[in-house]
C-alpha cells in the first residue's frame, strides 16, 4: 500500500481542481449528438425503406428536433473551449487518431444536413407557412428530388455521430472508466434509443408509436446487454479498470447509476413498453421521457465518474 | 536524439527549488506548476520506506495526448520534446484528459500549458531549469540515443522505474531507485 502526497506545487488548491476540466457542457453536447444521430438514422432509415406514409412523424416531425438539438450541443462545445476563437484550427487538419477531429469533420456535414432535412419537410409540417422568397421554393423541389441520396448520405454519417460520442471518450487511456471497447457502441445504441422514444412522442399514428416501441424495446434490451458487458469488463480488466468502477458499485455514483439509469432509465421503459405492446394501457409519453433522461444521465455519469479515475496518485 | 530525464529518488530531498525555478523561469502564472514533487510512502511499519519525486511531463514516446489532439498543436519535435503550439490550442482538454501523469493544465490566457524539458534553454547548450538549480544534484538530463552520455551510463548501471508504465506510454522520465 502507498500513500501518495504532493509535498510542492500540486498541494497548491488551484491545480487539481483544474483536471476535472469537463463539466455539464461536454455530456450535454454527447447527449444532443446522440439524440440527433438518432432521430435522422431513424429518419433516413424509413425514407430508404419507402415508408414515408406510414412513418410521417419519425421522418417529416422529429426531424425538426435535430437541427436544434445539434446547435445547442455545438454552443455548448464552443462554451467549453478555454481558447475558443481558435477554434477554426479544427477546420485546418485532419487528424484521423484523434476522434475529437473527426467528430468535429462530421459534425461539419451533419449539422447542414440536418437543416436540409428539416427544412424539407417544414412546409409539411406547418402547411399554411409560406417561404418568403421563390428560390426558397426551388431548393425544396431540389431537395425533395433527391432526398434518397440525402438519406443515404445520412446513414453512415448519423452511425459515425452516434459512435463518436462514445469513442471521444473511450480513447483516453488515461482514464480506467472510459477506456473500454463497448462505450462506442453503447453510446450509439443509447442515441438510436433516445431517438426512438422521440419518435415515439412525435408519433401521428398508434401505428407509428408501436412501432417504435418495438424498436425502442430492441434497443433497450441491446443497452442493458452492453451495460452488462461493460460492467464485466471493469472486473475482467487491470488494477485501474477494477478499482475505477467501484465508483459505480458502491462508490459515490453507485445510486445515480442503479436508479436513474439502470431501473429508471431502462428497466421501467422496458416494462411499460412490454406491456403497452401486450394491450395494456399506458401513456406512451411515460416510457419515452424516461428513456430520454436516463439517456441525460448516463452520459453526465460517464463523464463526471470518467474523469475522477487515474492511474497515478 | 532522445532527449530523457532521469531523477534520482535517493538523492532527492524534496525541497521543491526545481518548482520554484520551473515557475520563474517559464513565468508559470501564479498558482499553477508544471513539475512538482509527490512524496510517496509504502510498506507497514516499522518497516516504511519514502519515496520523493520531482514529477512532470514524460515527454512519452507514444504519447496519447499528440494522439488525441484534434488540431495537432500538441506535437513531438526532434529529439521527442512534446510541445504544445499556443495559437493551434483550442482548449477542448482532449490532452488534458489522456495524461495518465495528469501534466497539463489550462493556461489562464485559454490555451493548454505544460513542462517543454526548457526546450529554449536546452536549444542553447543549457540543462532544463530544474535540472540546472537542484541542490543535491540529483536530476540528469541527455540524450538517450548517445550511449556514453551521463543518462545512458546511469540508466545502465542503477535500478530505475518509470512511473505508470502500464498506460504503454513509454515515458522518458526515469526514477533510480
Amino acid at each position: 500500500m502507498n500513500e501518495e502526497l504532493f509535498v510542492s506545487g500540486r498541494n497548491i488548491p488551484n491545480i487539481d481542481p483544474h483536471l476535472h476540466i469537463w463539466h455539464w457542457p461536454i455530456p450535454l453536447y454527447l447527449f444532443l449528438g446522440g439524440l440527433a444521430a438518432g432521430i435522422l438514422f431513424f429518419a433516413a432509415l424509413f425514407t430508404i425503406l419507402g415508408k414515408e406514409d406510414k412513418v410521417p412523424g419519425a421522418i417529416k416531425l422529429a426531424p425538426l428536433v435535430a437541427p436544434v438539438a445539434i446547435v445547442i450541443g455545438l454552443a455548448a462545445l464552443m462554451f467549453d473551449l478555454t481558447h475558443m476563437l481558435y477554434f477554426w484550427r479544427l477546420y485546418t487538419t485532419i487528424r484521423i487518431e484523434s476522434p475529437m477531429s473527426w467528430g468535429a469533420w462530421v459534425l461539419m456535414v451533419m449539422t447542414p444536413i440536418s437543416f436540409a432535412w428539416a427544412f424539407m419537410y417544414f412546409r409539411d409540417v406547418f402547411p399554411n407557412f409560406h417561404w418568403p422568397f421563390k428560390w426558397l421554393y426551388t431548393i425544396e423541389d431540389w431537395l425533395k428530388t433527391y432526398k434518397i441520396w440525402l438519406a443515404w448520405a445520412l446513414i453512415p454519417l448519423t452511425i459515425v455521430l452516434g459512435i463518436y460520442t462514445g469513442i471521444l471518450l473511450s480513447a483516453f487511456n488515461a482514464r480506467p472508466l472510459w477506456n473500454n471497447a463497448i462505450l462506442g457502441p453503447l453510446f450509439l445504441t443509447s442515441g438510436l434509443s433516445t431517438g426512438a422514444a422521440m419518435n415515439i412522442l412525435f408519433a401521428k399514428t398508434p401505428y407509428e408509436r408501436h412501432l417504435f416501441g418495438k424498436i425502442d424495446l430492441g434497443l433497450i434490451i441491446v443497452e442493458l446487454f452492453f451495460i452488462i458487458h461493460m460492467i464485466m469488463g471493469y472486473y475482467a480488466g487491470p488494477t485501474a479498470q477494477r478499482e475505477a468502477v467501484q465508483l459505480l458499485m458502491g462508490g459515490e455514483f453507485t445510486v445515480m447509476f442503479f436508479v436513474f439509469i439502470i431501473l429508471m432509465g431502462l428497466v421501467f421503459p422496458l416494462i411499460l413498453e412490454t406491456f403497452e405492446l401486450m394491450g395494456a394501457k399506458v401513456w406512451a409519453a411515460i416510457p419515452a421521457i424516461l428513456v430520454l433522461l436516463g439517456g441525460a444521465v448516463l452520459r453526465f455519469l460517464m463523464v463526471d465518474a470518467g474523469q475522477m479515475t487515474r492511474y497515478l496518485y | 536524439m532522445r532527449y530523457a530525464m532521469v531523477i534520482d529518488t535517493l538523492k532527492c530531498v524534496g525541497c521543491s527549488d526545481c518548482v520554484v525555478a520551473c515557475q520563474t523561469e517559464n513565468n508559470v502564472p501564479v498558482g499553477y506548476c508544471r513539475d512538482w514533487v509527490t512524496e510517496s510512502v509504502g510498506g507497514t511499519y516499522p518497516s516504511v520506506e519514502i519515496e520523493l519525486r520531482s514529477e512532470r511531463c514524460n515527454h512519452c514516446s507514444n504519447a496519447p495526448c499528440v494522439r488525441c489532439c484534434p488540431t495537432g498543436a500538441s506535437h513531438i519535435v526532434e529529439g521527442g520534446i512534446v510541445l504544445v503550439t499556443h495559437d493551434e490550442c483550442i482548449g477542448c482538454g482532449a490532452c488534458i484528459e489522456s495524461c495518465p501523469y495528469d501534466a497539463r493544465y489550462t493556461h489562464p490566457d485559454g490555451y493548454v500549458d505544460k513542462c517543454t524539458f526548457c526546450m529554449h534553454r536546452v536549444e542553447k547548450g543549457q540543462k532544463p531549469a530544474c535540472v540546472a538549480v537542484c541542490p543535491t544534484k540529483c536530476m540528469y538530463f541527455g540524450d538517450l540515443d548517445d550511449a556514453n552520455s551521463e543518462v545512458s551510463q546511469l540508466l545502465k548501471k542503477r535500478e530505475h522505474k518509470v512511473l505508470a508504465p502500464e498506460a504503454g506510454t513509454q515515458p522518458n522520465v526515469f526514477y533510480l531507485i
